[in-house]
C-alpha cells in the first residue's frame, strides 16, 4: 500500500521531535551549569550560520558527515551495523596521502581522480574485512568494526609520527604528526575566500546517486531485501552473505572517500593530533548520527549532515562565547541517537493504527509479495 | 639494568592489577547478555562512572563517596539503557553507541567545567594484610593491590553462582534463551532484563572508578580509551561463561601490561603496534570463539508478548 504524502511528513516528526528533545535536555544541562541555554544556542547558531564564512565552514564539515552517513544508509538498510567509518575514513586518507605524496608531478585531472579512486578502495577493504568475516565467520560486525577503528586510529599515529611524517616536522623538537603538503595542484577547487571546496558539491551528488541505487537498481533492491528478511531473501535466491559484504564494502568506501575529501580539500596534507578522533574529527561517529536522524535514507541525510556540520562548526563559537566546551555537542549527539531509536517505537505504533484505520476503511486490497520499505 | 625475573613479576602483577576495569565492566555486561540485552553503552557508563568517582573523591577526599558516586550514576545510566531497549525496543546496537557518544562528551564537559586541570587523589587504598603483603614475590603478586582489585575478582565466583546456583539466575538465562516460555510461566521479563541491565549499568561505572580512582587516581578526558568495547567483546571471548571471561580478562590484562613494560624498556617495537595489539587479539579471538559458542538465543532482541 503506498504511503500518502502526508502520512510522510508526519512520520518526519518523529526523528525530529526526537532531536529536539535532546536539545531540551541539552539545555538544562547548561542551565545547571550556570549558563543561559539561550545565549549559548544563540551563540551556537550565530557561529554556524551567521556570516558567508561561518555558512561555508558549516557546509565544509558537513561534507564527510554526509558521504559517512551514506555508507551507513546502505549498510544500515543492509542491516550491517558499520560503526567502523572512522578507521575506514582514516585508512582511505592514508593510502589518496601516499599516493598524492608518491607522484607529485601527475595533473591533477588525473591525480584527484586516481586519489579517490585508491581512497574507496582503502575504506572498502577496511569494511570489507568485517563484512568477510560477519558473513562467513559470523563474527558480530559491530565489535569488529570498533576494532578495527583502534587498529586503524594506531596505523595512522604510527605512520603520521614515522615513515610518512613531514620532512620539516622530523626535523623539529614538536614532531607534529603531519605529512608534508600535497602539490598545490592537487588541491581541491575553492569557492574563494571560504574554505568550501568540490567535496560538498560531489558529496550531494552522490546522495542522489545512493538514493537512485538502493530504490532504482536490482543491487539496491537486494540490498535491502537482505536487510527487510534474510530467510525470505536466501529462499528467493539472493546470496545473501554476498550482499552482507557487499554492504560493507561500499558503506566502508564512501567513508573512505570522506578521508580523502579531507585530506585534498581541507587540510591539504594529512595531519592529526595523536588523539583517536584527531584526524577525523568524530566524523565517522557523527555520520552515523546524522545517517540515523536522515532516517536512513540518502537525500534526508543531506539536511541532517548539515545539522550536525552547523553544531561542529557553532560549538566552538559557542566556546568562546560563553565558555561551554564543545565536548556538549558529542553529548548532544548522542542523545539524538538515543532520541532517536527510541522514537521509531512510537512511529512504528502511529503506522500500525493508520494501517488498522484505513483496512478498516476500504476493501481488502489484492495480495501483494513483501516490498522492502 | 633490572634483572628479567623482577621484569616478569612486574608484568604479572599489573597483568593481574590491569584485569580489574575489564572484569568490572564484562561482569555486568555478561548478566545483561545472558539475560538477552547487549548493551553497548559499557564505554559510556565507564566514562560517567569513573569521572563522578573521581570528583566526589577530589572534592570531599573520601574514596568510599566516590564509589558511591559511581554506583548512583551508574544506576541511572542503566537505568536509561533498561528503559530504551526493554520498553521502547530500541535496536541496541545503536542506542549503546548513543550512551557511549553521551558519556564521552558529558564526562569531558562535566571535567572541563567543573575541575579543567588534571590533578590527582588519593583514591582507594592498597590492601596490606599482615605477613601475606611481605613475602617475596607472592606479596607484590597477589597482595598489595588496591581494594578494587580483590573486588573485581571477588564478583567472578558471585556472578558464576548468582547465574548457575539461583532461581534468579534461571530467570535471567530463560530470559535470554526463550522469554515466550519464560514469560508462559509468569516470570517477568521486563523485570529481570531492567535488573540486569541496571546492575551492568552499575559495574561498569565501578569499573570506570576502577579506573580514575583505583589504578590511576586521576581523570583524563577518554581515559578508558576503548576498554568498554572490549569489555563487551570479552564476554563473546569467555562464550558467556564468568570463568571464561576472567581467563580472556587476564589475557588482555597481560597483553596490556606487556605494552606497557615494552614502552618502559624501550623496545625496538614501534609504541604504536604495541597499543594495537589488544585490538587484533580481539578480532582474531572473536573468529576463533564464536566458531563454537552460541550467544543467548533472544541476545538484542525486544520481547513482544504475541
Amino acid at each position: 500500500m503506498p504511503t500518502s504524502w502526508r502520512a510522510r511528513l508526519v512520520d518526519l516528526l518523529y526523528p525530529l521531535g526526537a532531536a529536539a528533545l535532546a536539545f531540551v535536555l541539552g539545555a538544562l544541562v547548561l542551565a545547571a551549569l550556570g549558563v543561559s541555554p539561550v545565549e549559548a544556542y544563540a551563540a551556537l547558531l550565530r557561529g554556524a550560520f551567521g556570516t558567508r564564512n561561518a555558512l561555508a565552514e558549516t557546509l565544509v564539515k558537513a561534507t564527510p558527515l554526509l558521504l559517512v552517513g551514506l555508507g551507513i544508509c546502505v549498510a544500515f538498510r543492509g542491516q550491517v551495523i558499520n560503526i567502523g567509518g572512522e578507521g575506514q575514513m582514516i585508512v582511505g586518507a592514508l593510502l589518496a596521502t601516499a599516493l598524492g605524496l608518491a607522484w607529485p608531478d601527475a595533473p591533477g585531472w588525473l591525480l584527484i581522480p586516481l586519489a579517490m579512486a585508491v581512497a574507496m578502495v582503502g575504506g572498502a577493504v577496511w569494511g570489507g574485512i568485517p563484512g568477510v568475516l560477519k558473513a562467513y565467520y559470523n563474527v558480530n560486525e559491530i565489535l569488529s568494526t570498533i576494532m578495527m577503528n583502534a587498529i586503524a586510529v594506531q596505523l595512522m599515529n604510527y605512520l603520521l609520527r614515522g615513515p610518512m611524517i613531514d620532512p620539516v616536522q622530523a626535523q623539529r623538537a614538536s614532531q607534529i604528526p603531519q605529512t608534508a603538503a600535497l602539490n598545490v595542484a592537487y588541491r581541491l577547487p575553492r569557492w574563494v575566500p571560504t574554505r568550501l571546496h568540490l567535496g560538498a558539491a560531489l558529496a550531494v551528488l552522490l546522495a542522489f546517486a545512493v538514493y537512485f541505487w538502493l530504490w532504482r537498481t536490482g543491487w539496491g533492491y537486494r540490498i535491502r531485501a537482505v536487510g527487510y528478511n534474510p530467510h525470505a531473501s536466501r529462499y528467493a535466491g539472493i546470496p545473501v552473505k554476498r550482499y552482507t559484504v557487499l554492504a560493507l564494502v561500499l558503506s566502508g568506501a564512501l567513508a573512505g572517500l570522506a578521508g580523502m575529501v579531507q585530506v585534498y580539500g581541507v587540510n591539504y596534507r594529512m595531519i592529526t593530533d595523536g588523539s583517536a578522533t584527531g584526524f577525523t574529527g568524530g566524523a565517522g561517529f557523527n555520520g552515523i548520527v546524522a545517517a540515523l536522524l536522515g532516517q536512513l535514507h540518502p537525500l534526508g541525510t543531506i539536511p541532517a549532515a548539515v545539522l550536525f556540520g552547523a553544531l561542529l562548526v557553532g560549538a566552538n563559537a559557542m566556546q568562546r562565547a560563553v565558555q561551554v566546551p564543545s565536548a556538549l555537542v558529542t553529548a548532544l549527539n548522542g542523545l539524538v541517537v538515543v532520541f532517536v531509536v527510541s522514537s521509531e517505537y512510537f512511529r512504528r505504533r502511529a503506522q500500525r493504527r493508520r494501517l488498522l484505520e484505513q483496512t478498516r476503511a476500504t476493501p481488502p486490497a489484492p495480495a501483494r509479495g513483501p516490498s522492502p520499505r | 639494568m633490572e634483572s628479567w625475573g623482577n621484569i616478569l613479576l612486574g608484568i604479572a602483577a599489573s597483568g593481574i592489577r590491569l584485569a580489574t576495569p575489564y572484569l568490572y565492566a564484562a561482569m555486568g555486561e555478561t548478566l545483561s547478555q545472558r539475560s538477552g540485552v547487549l548493551n553497548l553503552g559499557v564505554e559510556g557508563q565507564m566514562l560517567m562512572g569513573a569521572f563522578a568517582a573521581f570528583y566526589v573523591a577530589y572534592r570531599t577526599g573520601s574514596a568510599g563517596l566516590g564509589l558511591l558516586a559511581a554506583v548512583g550514576v551508574g544506576l541511572l545510566m542503566g537505568l536509561a539503557m533498561a528503559f530504551v531497549s526493554v520498553h521502547l525496543h530500541a535496536e541496541q546496537g545503536i542506542s549503546g553507541i548513543g550512551f557511549y557518544l553521551f558519556g564521552l562528551g558529558l564526562s569531558d564537559l562535566l571535567f572541563q567545567k567543573l575541575l579543567g586541570t588534571v590533578d590527582s587523589v588519593q583514591g582507594v587504598p592498597d590492601a596490606h594484610f599482615p605477613l601475606l603483603s611481605d613475602l617475596p614475590v607472592l606479596g607484590e603478586l597477589f597482595f598489595r593491590h588496591n581494594w578494587m582489585v580483590y573486588g573485581a575478582y571477588a564478583l567472578v565466583p558471585l556472578v558464576w553462582f548468582v547465574l548457575n546456583k539461583t532461581p534468579w539466575g534461571l530467570m535471567i538465562k530463560a530470559a535470554g534463551e526463550n522469554p515466550h516460555a519464560a514469560d508462559s510461566l509468569g516470570v517477568s521479563i521486563a523485570k529481570v532484563r531492567y535488573a540486569t541491565v541496571t546492575l551492568g549499568g552499575v559495574l561498569s561505572a565501578l569499573g570506570g572508578a576502577s579506573l580514575s580512582i583505583g589504578l590511576l587516581k586521576i581523570f583524563q578526558q577518554n581515559m578508558t580509551s576503548g576498554l568498554g568495547f572490549i569489555a563487551v567483546a570479552l564476554v563473546y571471548f569467555g562464550s558467556w561463561r564468568p570463568v571464561g571471561v576472567l581467563l580472556g580478562a587476564l589475557l588482555f590484562s597481560l597483553v596490556n601490561a606487556l605494552q606497557l613494560w615494552v614502552q618502559v624498556l624501550g623496545l625496538p617495537i614501534p609504541a604504536d603496534f604495541a597499543v594495537m595489539a589488544p585490538y587484533v587479539l580481539t578480532i582474531v579471538v572473536l573468529v576463533l570463539v564464536v566458531q563454537r559458542a552460541r550467544p543467548p538465543a533472544a541476545l538484542t532482541k525486544p520481547f513482544v508478548r504475541e
